[in-house]
């Protein structure tokens, strides 16, 4: 089954090029036959010539980042886009969620249904798209809110998993929680999952773990389309029965986000270091999955600074958990994927404790299991786990808080007025996340 | 028409692709009065010389379409060029307005004469006589229907057309009067696309005895019909020219000035000799050049025209936005160390760097705008984001008020530059300032009488355009109000468990 990639707007564009780049590099390196072939039959196609495109369509409302990631992509040699499965526009939506959502998506939803309609029509069986967008500008968010809803009407049962790069904590766009706070609450209607990556968090694992000095945007992208690559490439599920697992994405929803109130998914990954010193290093299974482990209970996203006084609460709390047990993360579910050598003596008890898990889920049913004996890119052994679990709530609760006080003062609502967005939408959009705070907040009850 | 050509220039694209224009957007530049159309030509002249240094290879590409049209006199129909062809003959996308001729004939027998049409042209002879009712109604009225077809004939020109940036200064007659008439008709002839003014305030020591009356009534047209205004101040720019050749005579040892930037020379453009104001309005010229840069350029973190409204404007009326240009003099050897990356950072906040005189640092920051160009990554950004923002206040309810953009083509003859555009309430004592002179003359009524014989011009034109101003200075105090107090989060929405 193959899966459809649509990139929106700079930020998604540039990822997805990023990600195409990792999973054909990986599966040309792998040198496994099986591997290789079910992770380019999940997201590229042959062409006659015998040639590998991506499945992917590439959305902007500007020219200049699809010219260059098609370029850059050719000039890999390794793979392409598909010659005109892109669409663009001259002139963006202005960082305006209003702009992208009310008039550029419906402006060209045709000539858009028309490209994701081709694309889907080479695929033999469908197993979903996967959205790719930011949340702070104006046509990942705007345009890619609207993209969403379009797969979603046309499609009603593909799975559609969104993966969303948030912005900088202190600012990239001056109204991104405005933009971050529409695009959220729609997509939660519309979404089976919502991937999230924290540019914050990227950035933190670009200078400390990667040793990266002057970080740039490609640099950022790469550790988001790494991590997302862990988890998207071929793996054996308990479903599989032993072969590839054929629904990528059928599967992850179905692992992940079993209550329509919990749709929030974060990524971490172990190891990453710089490239050259992955040959200098060795790793065990053990070591990588303890870590692992406590990164998700102390909600760290890097194995440096991991916080190890964060235990799970003793049973004997008896669930009556308050504010005091603030720093540990609840999860609702978690998937675990791991790669490479030894895979299948790796002991992963840890992640199946009930202790970390919301009490109303049985904990065989909360985590998951994945493994590949190939191992990813570069990586002898590595881990990477997705989890359903309160790791976004306070970045979410950021997001929300500084919309609502600058909504408080309806400063910039007239430039979404103009476009049509209300503020009894704006409302409707607080009062949904605040709903989805809620429920994440009780996750630890 | 379609014409096989490369769809864009600067990158191998692996199939031609037929284009009708160019992908991008365009804007036109509007130049009124003498002043406008002095800042204008050194635009057009920088801009020039900008694209030679970036465009090697003597294509017309999508940078150059933004600005610029590339005509072919062998070709009927206008003779217009697709983007990826060689350079014929290339035209500014622009309306130069005057009512005397002076100016504009120099310009048409100066070394730009070929960027302009006679059709782009529009002149008086008899000038406005420092009136801003002279120029805004009796001009306004008489060439309204000459302006508006030559804003749209170089509007047709545009496939896509993104933005107007109308130059102007604000003391005189014909910039302050007719300019602001452009700008309405603007605002009716095209309501969908940006209008961006610069505008140039008088000095207090300014010539112009009806300045303040001029600028006041000018003002008003700015609060109503503008999406952003950039205003700058002549002895701002005085200052920064003083404190470059200061530099550049060598006060510093060590410290020698590159004779090839942008900022004090004319060398390497096209007109031979510096003319008295070139220093000054080339500073103006550079303000324009940056903030399109990353329209015109690619980058890693694109800024579109469109976006600085967006981002900066809060309310519909507070659209004045504070320009800073730095580095100014820098000591532009390529690899440069960190640190005076950094201080480029720190010199964007400073009193100094400033194109009105106003202290941003001590007032209120409602949004802020970093628009760099050349070899900074977001690293860099991000670094110097987080040192500078403990010592700079920001509105309650937009603490993180940065918006961000990175253009990879740096300035000629620099390394790196950063233009920094201020939503802030430092812009207030310039406006009260004005509103005192004003009062002034407006008291005695002195020189009155000059306003009110013109036809259409009465005396409430006057007290509106006042109570407008006093009404803009009463936001702005009740912005300032705020800083002192510790606001408290909103509280939120509460859901029903």
């Amino acid at each position: 089954m193959s899966v459809v990639t649509v990139q929106l707007g700079q930020c998604g564009n540039q990822v997805g090029r990023e990600l195409f780049d990792v999973m054909c590099s990986d599966a040309q390196d792998a040198g496994r036959k099986t591997h290789s072939t079910a992770g380019w039959e999940r997201f590229f196609r042959h062409t006659t010539q015998g040639d590998l495109e991506a499945r992917a369509v590439l959305i902007d409302m500007e020219p200049k980042v699809i010219n260059h990631s098609m370029s850059r992509a050719a000039k890999s040699g390794r793979w392409r886009y598909g010659e005109t499965s892109h669409f663009s526009q001259k002139q963006g939506s202005g960082n305006n969620w209003a702009s992208g959502y009310c008039v550029h998506g419906p402006r060209h939803r045709d000539a858009v249904e028309e490209l994701v309609r081709r694309e889907v029509e080479h695929c033999d069986m469908l197993a979903g798209f996967i959205p790719m967008m930011s949340v702070a500008g104006g046509t990942g968010s705007g345009v890619g809110t609207f993209v969403t809803q379009c797969l979603r009407d046309i499609y009603p049962s593909a799975f559609v998993l969104n993966h969303l790069t948030w912005p900088y904590g202190t600012g990239e766009v001056i109204v991104q929680n405005y933009n971050s706070v529409l695009t959220l609450a729609h997509l939660y209607q519309l979404s089976d999952a919502i991937l999230v990556h924290e540019n914050d968090t990227v950035h933190r694992i670009c200078s400390q773990l990667l040793k990266i000095k002057q970080i740039s945007f490609s640099d950022i992208n790469r550790v988001i389309a790494h991590q997302l690559g862990g988890v998207l490439q071929p793996a054996l599920t308990p479903d599989s029965c032993g072969a590839y697992s054929r629904n990528p994405l059928g599967e992850l929803v179905g692992a992940l986000a079993c209550h329509p109130e919990y749709k929030l998914l974060s990524v971490s990954t172990i190891p990453q270091m710089a490239s050259s010193s992955i040959a200098f290093s060795t790793f065990s299974w053990p070591a990588l999955l303890k870590h692992l482990r406590q990164m998700l209970i102390s909600n760290t996203k890097m194995e440096e600074g991991i916080d190890w006084q964060v235990r799970p609460p003793p049973a004997s709390a008896g669930r009556t958990r308050t504010l005091t047990a603030g720093s540990f993360n609840t999860s609702l579910a978690n998937l675990l994927i791991l790669r490479g050598k030894d895979v299948y003596s790796a002991e992963t008890g840890g992640f199946g404790d009930s202790a970390i898990y919301t009490s109303w889920l049985p904990p065989d049913e909360a985590f998951s299991l994945w493994k590949s004996p190939v191992p990813f890119n570069k990586y002898e052994k590595s881990a990477t786990l997705v989890s359903n679990s309160q790791a976004l709530l306070r970045p979410l609760d950021d997001m929300v808080r500084k919309a609502w006080n600058m909504f408080a003062s309806r400063a910039y609502i007239h430039q979404y007025v103009k476009f049509g967005i209300s503020e009894e939408d704006f409302l409707d959009s607080f009062t949904s996340l605040e709903q989805v705070i809620s429920s994440y907040t009780q996750l630890q009850c | 028409m379609s014409i096989l050509g490369t769809n864009f220039n600067s990158y191998d694209l692996a199939e031609p692709t037929v284009c009708v224009a160019g992908a991008m957007t365009q804007s036109v530049v509007v130049q009124v009065g003498q002043c406008g159309n002095q800042v204008g030509c050194r635009f057009w002249d920088l801009a020039l010389r900008e694209h030679a240094h970036v465009n090697k290879r003597g294509l017309y590409d999508e940078a150059l379409s933004s600005f610029f049209r590339n005509v072919d006199s062998r070709k009927s129909n206008s003779g217009a060029c697709c983007v990826g062809g060689r350079i014929q003959r290339l035209k500014a996308r622009a309306v130069l307005i005057d009512m005397e001729e002076g100016v504009v004939n120099g310009i048409l027998q100066g070394p730009l004469r070929e960027v302009f049409d006679s059709a782009q042209l529009l002149t008086d002879v008899s000038g406005s006589g420092n009136n801003w009712a002279v120029a805004h109604l009796t001009y306004g009225s008489a060439y309204r229907e000459s302006i508006v077809n030559t804003l749209r004939k170089t509007a047709e020109h545009c496939d896509c057309l993104q933005c107007f940036f109308l130059i102007h200064s604000m003391g005189g007659g014909t910039g302050s009067g007719l300019g602001t008439r452009v700008l309405s008709l603007l605002e009716e002839e095209f309501p969908d696309v940006c209008r961006i003014v610069t505008a140039m305030y008088p000095s207090a020591e300014d010539d112009v005895i009806t300045s303040p009356y001029n600028s006041v009534l000018a003002m008003r047209e700015l609060t109503e019909h503008a999406d952003c205004v950039l205003p700058v101040e002549n002895q701002s720019l005085v200052d920064i020219v003083n404190k470059i050749s200061l530099m550049s005579h060598g006060a510093k040892p060590g410290c020698v000035l590159k004779k090839d930037c942008t900022v004090t020379s004319g060398h390497g453009s096209l007109s031979p000799t510096e003319k008295p104001f070139d220093a000054m309005n080339n500073i103006v010229a550079n303000l324009l050049l940056n903030m399109t840069s990353s329209a015109r350029f690619e980058g890693s973190l694109n800024m579109d025209l469109n976006e600085i409204a967006m981002n900066l404007v809060p309310f519909p009326r507070l659209h004045y936005l504070v320009p800073s240009l730095t580095p100014l003099y820098t000591l532009a050897d390529v690899n440069i160390p960190t640190r005076r990356l950094d201080q480029m950072f720190s010199d964007a906040f400073s009193k100094d760097h400033q194109l009105i005189r106003a202290d941003p640092k001590h007032s209120l920051y409602l949004a802020c705008a970093l628009m760099v160009r050349g070899n900074v990554q977001v690293s860099d950004l991000r670094r110097n984001i987080e040192r500078l923002r403990p010592s700079l206040p920001f509105v309650s309810w937009n603490q993180e008020g940065w918006k961000t953009g990175l253009c990879s083509v740096p300035p000629v003859g620099h390394s790196h530059s950063l233009l920094a555009l201020a939503n802030n309430t430092c812009v207030k004592p310039t406006f009260m300032e004005l509103r005192e002179r004003f009062t002034k003359l407006y008291r005695k009524k002195a020189h009155l009488h000059h306003y009110l014989h013109v036809d259409g011009m009465e005396q409430s034109i006057f007290s509106e355009a006042l109570s407008s101003l006093d009404a803009l200075i009463d936001e702005y105090h009740q912005l300032d109000a705020t800083k002192a107090r510790l606001t408290p989060d909103a509280p939120r929405l509460s859901i029903a468990r």
